[in-house]
């Protein structure tokens, strides 16, 4: 019994940490309809940043400076899509390709980075919380925080007048475009703060695993897309607040279902080969489900003109 | 009138000054077109202009050279004693209220009434919130359109027709008073009913509020009907400019034949209405 709890609780910290990502990307893909394709480097980025920041001895100081390092990596995004005529998806992986290399130099070109004996606020309430009925879910605790301030933070900036404005630049960019609102503008702000999301996503598990790999942000679009995907279906059409509480479960529900899956002897490698799938499923659904109609004319239209010869 | 005439040489009566604007596609190439030949035009504070033409003759570039969806070629644009000639689009949008054929390009469809209005209605900072006043507010503008959106503040603009979503967009073009409305056959794509609906409230909310208006038409009898100015274009220049007495006896074969007289072809339009 306790190993089942054991597994699900790693499973919802997982889960949470990767939310954060997951809200980045609703902003990005959802509200702003870009698909930001810097999400894997830009992870990486705030967990190379986060790491460095708090190895030097800042553990509260390496959460905003991963949130910031990821907002500038949205801006150069936003620039070379906005400003100097770059393809949206073309500007994402280029941002990413160079974020390979700026990462690799944060970490003192390294490739791996180990925060064993370092401080973080892991380790601070895992201090703070000893000897608590809450001693073991410290993790847990954080990543849950963090995601509640960030979907609340996500939420109101949504209603203000510049989130409107946003969310306006994705619904209908030819609107936007003959109004007073400069989608410049908004699309810059759209993705510096989804940015800043991922980063502190990555930053947060980098120190709540006490390393960073170099690889550790490798397919993570796809796995908060499948995420997406997952919470758009089951509460896609309610309002917003809702929208926004379903990215959490979707991420929540993709760690379950994975963790199920690692139970029935499914190699851990596997984990970026089953999101690859259920993002193939989940976008290529309502496409399919249009052609069956289509496909059974045509089967029996077969089917007639055999009987009539 | 000689009052309105002596303000009009100061030039403070001017709302709109297009100075010899000039626009080419595809320039240097075979598929060179000029779109806007050197056209000039004063738009008085208060005027409604009608334009009618023949497909191709620039009435939609004329509109995009105002609102500044490109920047022109060559010559000057004043809006009411500012230079706008290199002011981008968004920015010129504070001023200038733009309707289009398609209902759907003015509304953002997965947001709701009261959301796009909150967009539309331009006070406030960035971080502003929309209160209670606000929609209270909302709610009793949109009361003014006669169709009922006021008991739909909370659902989606793409459930909406297009008609209402055209009302809609009219009425977010013009609540924060633009200097300039632009209206580019925006009930073309309306049914007739509706069509005539969204010219009714188009022609009350531009006289309540004394807009300075531009309307591009198909219908040459709403051309004449509507508005104190009918200006005619073809090939990217305005080779008719009529009002008061003139304009008033004017009628739709006045129209056509003055057409053929001062461009030398027949007026050919295929969306074109005679009567």
């Amino acid at each position: 019994m306790d190993a089942i709890a054991t597994v699900v609780q790693t499973a919802l910290e997982l889960g949470l940490m990767s939310a954060l990502t997951v809200l980045a990307l609703f902003l990005s893909y959802s509200m702003l309809n870009v698909c930001d394709l810097s999400t894997d480097g830009c992870f990486t980025f705030g967990a190379a940043v986060g790491a460095v920041v708090a190895i030097s001895g800042h553990p509260f100081l390496s959460i905003f400076a991963a949130m910031a390092a990821g907002a500038i990596s949205g801006l150069v995004t936003a620039v070379l899509q906005t400003r100097m005529g770059i393809n949206s998806l073309l500007a994402g992986i280029i941002v990413n390709t160079a974020l390979y290399s700026v990462n690799i130099a944060v970490m003192g070109q390294a490739s791996l980075l180990s925060m064993n004996k370092t401080e973080t606020v892991f380790t601070k309430l895992r201090a703070a919380l000893k000897d608590t009925v809450f001693a073991g879910q410290y993790k847990l605790i954080v990543a849950a925080v963090a995601v509640l301030v960030i979907s609340v933070l996500l939420g109101l900036f949504l209603k203000t007048k510049l989130g409107l404005a946003v969310r306006a630049t994705g619904d209908n960019p030819d609107m936007v475009r003959s109004s007073s609102i400069n989608p410049v503008f908004t699309t810059t702000v759209g993705l510096c703060i989804a940015n800043s999301f991922t980063a502190l996503s990555g930053c947060l598990l980098a120190q709540s695993q006490k390393s960073v790999d170099i690889n550790i942000g490798q397919g993570m679009l796809t796995v908060a897309l499948a995420s997406l995907l997952i919470g758009t279906t089951f509460l896609g059409r309610k309002k917003m607040p809702w929208r926004i509480l379903g990215m959490t479960f979707g991420a929540i529900v993709f760690r379950l279902v994975y963790t199920i899956a690692l139970r029935l002897n499914m190699p851990a490698f596997m984990l970026k080969a089953v999101s690859a799938v259920i993002v193939i499923i989940a976008i290529s659904f309502p496409y399919l489900k249009a052609q069956v109609p289509l496909l059974k004319r045509r089967l029996s239209g077969r089917k007639g003109a055999r009987s009539n010869g | 009138m000689a009052e309105n005439r002596e303000t009009k040489t100061t030039g403070t009566n001017i709302m709109l000054e297009a100075d010899s604007i000039t626009k080419t596609f595809n320039p240097d190439t075979v598929d060179a077109k000029k779109a806007l030949d050197n056209l000039s035009i004063k738009v008085k504070k208060g005027d409604f202009i009608s334009i009618i033409g023949a497909n191709g003759a620039g009435k939609s570039t004329l509109f995009n050279a105002i609102a500044g969806s490109f920047i022109t070629d060559s010559g000057k644009l004043v809006l009411d004693g500012e230079d706008i000639t290199l002011l981008p689009e968004y920015k010129r949008a504070k001023q200038i209220g733009r309707l289009f054929q398609d209902p759907l390009r003015g509304t953002a469809p997965g947001m709701t009434i009261e959301e796009n209005l909150a967009l539309a209605a331009g006070h406030g900072g960035w971080l502003s919130h929309i209160n209670n006043a606000d929609r209270k507010a909302f709610r009793e503008k949109v009361s003014q359109l006669g169709m009922g959106l006021e008991d739909r503040m909370n659902q989606q603009v793409g459930l909406l027709s297009g008609g209402q979503r055209q009302a809609l967009t009219l009425f977010m073009a013009t609540y924060s008073m633009p200097k300039l409305l632009l209206l580019d056959e925006h009930t073309a794509a309306l049914d007739p009913g509706t069509a005539e609906k969204v010219l009714k409230i188009t022609k009350e909310i531009v006289e309540e509020n004394g807009l300075t208006c531009l309307m591009i038409t198909h219908n040459m009898q709403s051309a004449l009907e509507l508005g104190n100015r009918t200006i005619m274009m073809h090939h990217g220049r305005i080779i008719m400019d009529t009002e008061g007495e003139e304009r008033s006896k004017l009628t739709v074969s006045d129209l056509l034949k003055r057409f053929k007289q001062l461009s030398g072809e027949e007026l050919d339009n295929d969306r074109m209405l005679l009567i």
